[in-house]
């Protein structure tokens, strides 16, 4: 028996795959590399896999992590390679190795967001989302578990943000809290549209690149 | 990725739908392909994706060199309206590009309500609707599936339809445009060919003429069309292609799961059934071929469901020997199997110990009348004690839940039996209490009836269906008489049966309806939440039409039917003496126990397997 973990790739196609979808699809592709999961006890058996942070829908990572456990002692030598020929478009396992770190320990995560501005950019754009990300507080909505929409104050959930511009559109770099409580960087699309209407970007795109534990070192 | 369709995605459900991508999906090189096939489903992306026809088609078709088959479906209310703002073509799923530009536009339809989201898929593709305004060669368009034995009500939208299984027919229609293509014949010149084939129906080459009082007085082929369309078989299952390796999707679908076809046709020759009579002849697969592919199948999917899946599969033969064969291999791999339907006088207690282990929540059976005298007339060769006994082995074997199908209206029905059909109702609770291993988990009966709906090609297409408000009163009588507790009793919303009715015995000036309909909103009707009689109702009124006379009329003897051109095999004969045995309340015994001479097994040219 070994405890794994699967670092992928998600983007094109796949990233409208969603979160549950995405674990049905991992679940078939096991077998079909002739890996043996280790399957829940109980009325329903299924295998065990867990998507460490799952990504929301649209966009794409190339950073996820999957855990799951074998029936077989392996040390995932060779599964990436397996895997990748049952995968469907847009999913890539780059590496497999045994689970050392506990998911507690991933903290921050990287994403470029691409702004577009299909008339291009508005001039001084660029400075003005510097100094709103830069601000003390930034309040956005957000509906909650309850479907109540609530008030939340994203600032301190920014560690990093570099702004670009480059032809027709602005890129961002961030670094944001992963989880407890996490960010979703689609949000600093929305501060943008709340505080800064009129440069509010045509599309956006986001892809998460790097995920951090607490001391900013890459987290596997 | 289509820049508009990035942008659209993000506001749209279950994205994942319109991507394609999916593991087994077939990409080519444009350099090596000379044919390109949308393959079109008029439904959803989740229904049409369950289907195992589309499967083995884009199997079939992308094994031919230079052909190039991909995936269209229908898109959802929501993604509709974004396409149409956004100016953006319906395209196909595997390279997104748009199928106005390809060769051929094949649709595969099952169901008489797809008929409007052909259409629309027309019409969102920016294809003209009507046949006699596609003057070219391509694209072509084509329609096969089931509910092409009765065509008409599409007759001007579709060049050709294909008539019966297409594994064949299907690779000789591409083989003959790719010629016609190649020599620069015009679309005339191939379509008169075409209707040469076996088993192809070109509507455009037959006139029909009405009388006056609206039935059909002729139908007269054109151009060396022959007089009769028969459908084509599949002569030989173990020689039939199996989608062994086939697309497995990323998001949820409504058969989410492996299908082994066990065998095609039915025994039973229920006289309602349109798929029991226009599926004959019975044909098996042999059971060691079936273990070959069921294994590969589920090495290649990943899946850990397979259902065994026919038309009756608890009729097939050697399906204890089949489930035994493969325990060990799914037990390995934590594969259930699964049937889809079981006949209640045929289900054992070896079949139940197979299926489902550990998954004991409910049974699905089929009586489809309350009494022994309308179960004979329908030939649904069921007892209640078969029932009860089939109710008492799953109570006793650990199953808490059963759930009975029944149809009102049926032709000799009286409110004895409707008020017959609580009655079994009840006799299944006390079935419960006598032989439930474990009471206290309690029981859940779920009585469901539908409003019968008499389809072409079967021995009640003469039959009228009975009125709405007949209808309504027999769903009241029942409601009021289902008086045991622990039964639950759903009936169906009876607009769209009454539709139904209408259109699967419809004659070709429904084309005007259907087109009227679809202009008014009626884009996927076969969804209740984009169904609307009323829409339907002004169709007919603009168009002239009455719809009572194709649902409510019954049909005498020797009227003209108007889908006459076709031929399923089974005489018109052989369907008429079924329906006057409905009249006497006599039965027809299943084919297995002797031939009864429907005409069918003369498509194979030796006796059936029955």
């Amino acid at each position: 028996m070994a405890k794994l973990r699967l670092l992928f790739t998600k983007e094109a196609q796949a990233s409208y795959i969603s979160h549950l979808d995405t674990m049905r699809t991992f679940q078939r592709v096991f077998p079909r590399a002739e890996l043996h999961l280790k399957h829940s006890n109980g009325f329903h058996p299924h295998p065990i896999i867990s998507i460490v942070l799952p990504l929301p829908v649209g966009q794409s990572s190339d950073c996820e992590l999957l855990d799951f456990e074998t029936v077989e002692e392996t040390d995932g030598a060779g599964i990436a390679e397996k895997l990748n020929t049952g995968l469907p478009a847009g999913l890539r396992v780059r590496e497999c190795y045994p689970v050392t770190r506990p998911v507690r320990e991933f903290t921050f995560l990287r994403a470029r967001l691409e702004l577009l501005y299909d008339n291009g950019v508005p001039a001084g754009t660029a400075d003005a989302l510097r100094a709103l990300f830069a601000r003390e507080t930034l309040m956005i909505e957000k509906r909650t578990k309850h479907k109540e929409l609530a008030q939340i104050d994203i600032a301190p959930l920014i560690r990093e943000m570099t702004l670009t511009e480059q032809d027709g559109s602005i890129l961002a770099d961030a670094v944001v809290a992963a989880q407890n409580p996490g960010l979703n960087p689609a949000y600093l699309a929305q501060a943008i549209e709340r505080e800064l209407p009129s440069l509010k970007p045509d599309f956006v795109r986001v892809r998460r690149t790097e995920i951090y534990d607490t001391e900013g070192n890459v987290f596997r | 990725m289509d820049k508009r369709l990035e942008r659209i995605l993000p506001r749209v459900q279950k994205p994942a739908r319109y991507v394609g991508g999916e593991y087994n999906a077939v990409m080519k090189d444009l350099s090596q392909v000379d044919t390109r096939v949308a393959f079109c489903f008029p439904d959803t992306y989740e229904i049409g994706m369950s289907n195992l026809g589309m499967r083995i088609l884009y199997g079939i078709m992308n094994n031919m060199e230079g052909v190039w088959c991909e995936r269209v479906f229908a898109p959802w209310g929501d993604m509709e309206e974004e396409m149409r703002r956004a100016g953006l073509p319906l395209y196909a799923l595997e390279s997104g590009d748009p199928i106005r530009d390809f060769d051929i536009i094949a649709f595969s339809v099952g169901y008489e309500m797809a008929f409007p989201a052909m259409l629309n898929m027309l019409d969102l593709a920016g294809v003209p609707l009507h046949a006699s305004e596609r003057t070219e060669l391509t694209p072509l368009v084509i329609a096969g599936g089931t509910a092409m034995f009765n065509c008409e009500p599409i007759a001007d939208f579709i060049d050709i339809a294909e008539i019966g299984e297409g594994e064949e027919m299907n690779v000789e229609l591409i083989e003959l445009h790719r010629r016609a293509r190649r020599e620069g014949w015009t679309k005339q010149q191939f379509l008169r060919a075409a209707a040469q084939l076996d088993g192809i129906y070109v509507p455009g080459l037959y006139e029909v003429d009405y009388n006056a009082d609206g039935t059909v007085k002729s139908i007269t082929p054109k151009d060396g069309a022959p007089k009769v369309v028969t459908k084509r078989i599949m002569r030989d299952m173990d020689k039939a292609w199996y989608p062994a390796k086939t697309i497995v999707p990323s998001t949820e679908i409504v058969q989410d799961r492996t299908t082994l076809e066990l065998f095609r046709g039915c025994i039973r020759g229920c006289r309602f059934c349109q798929a029991g009579y226009v599926y004959r002849p019975v044909r098996n697969r042999s059971e060691k071929l079936l273990v070959e592919y069921a294994k590969e199948a589920i090495e290649d999917s990943g899946y850990e469901e397979m259902t065994l899946s026919s038309l009756s599969t608890s009729d097939f033969r050697p399906l204890v020997q089949l489930c035994d064969d493969l325990e060990e291999f799914c037990a390995q791999r934590h594969v259930n199997l699964s049937l889809p339907s079981l006949r209640a006088d045929n289900f054992s207690m070896a079949l139940m110990e197979r299926l489902q282990k550990g998954r004991k929540t409910g049974l699905t059976f089929a009586p489809e009348a309350g009494t022994q005298r309308l179960r004979d007339a329908i030939n649904k060769n069921l007892t209640e004690e078969d029932l009860l006994a089939s109710c008492r082995r799953a109570f006793a074997g650990g199953y808490s839940a059963v759930k009975l199908y029944f149809m009102l209206g049926l032709p000799t029905e009286t409110d004895e039996d409707v008020l017959g059909i609580a009655e079994v109702a009840s006799h299944v609770m006390h079935a419960w209490r006598e032989s439930a291993s474990n009471k206290n988990r309690g029981v859940r009966i779920t009585v469901s009836t539908s409003w019968f709906v008499p389809k072409a090609h079967t021995a009640f297409q003469w039959e009228p269906q009975i009125p709405k408000e007949e209808y309504e009163r027999r769903v009241k009588l029942l409601r009021e008489n289902m008086l045991t507790k622990s039964v639950t009793y759903n009936w169906h919303d009876s607009d769209t049966s009454y539709m139904e009715a209408v259109i699967s015995r419809g004659d070709r000036r429904l084309c005007r309806v259907i087109e009227t309909a679809w202009r008014k909103g009626e884009h996927l009707s076969a969804w209740e939440e984009y169904f609307s009689l009323d829409r339907w109702l002004e169709a007919f009124e603009e168009c002239g039409l009455d719809p009572h006379f194709y649902a409510n009329r019954k049909r005498e003897k020797d009227e003209l039917m108007p889908w006459a051109m076709i031929s399923s095999g089974v005489t018109e004969q052989y369907l008429w003496r079924e329906h006057e045995r409905c009249y006497q309340s006599v039965t027809t015994p299943d084919c297995r126990t002797h031939c009864n001479g429907c005409g069918a097994n003369l498509l194979l040219g030796r006796p059936c397997d029955g």
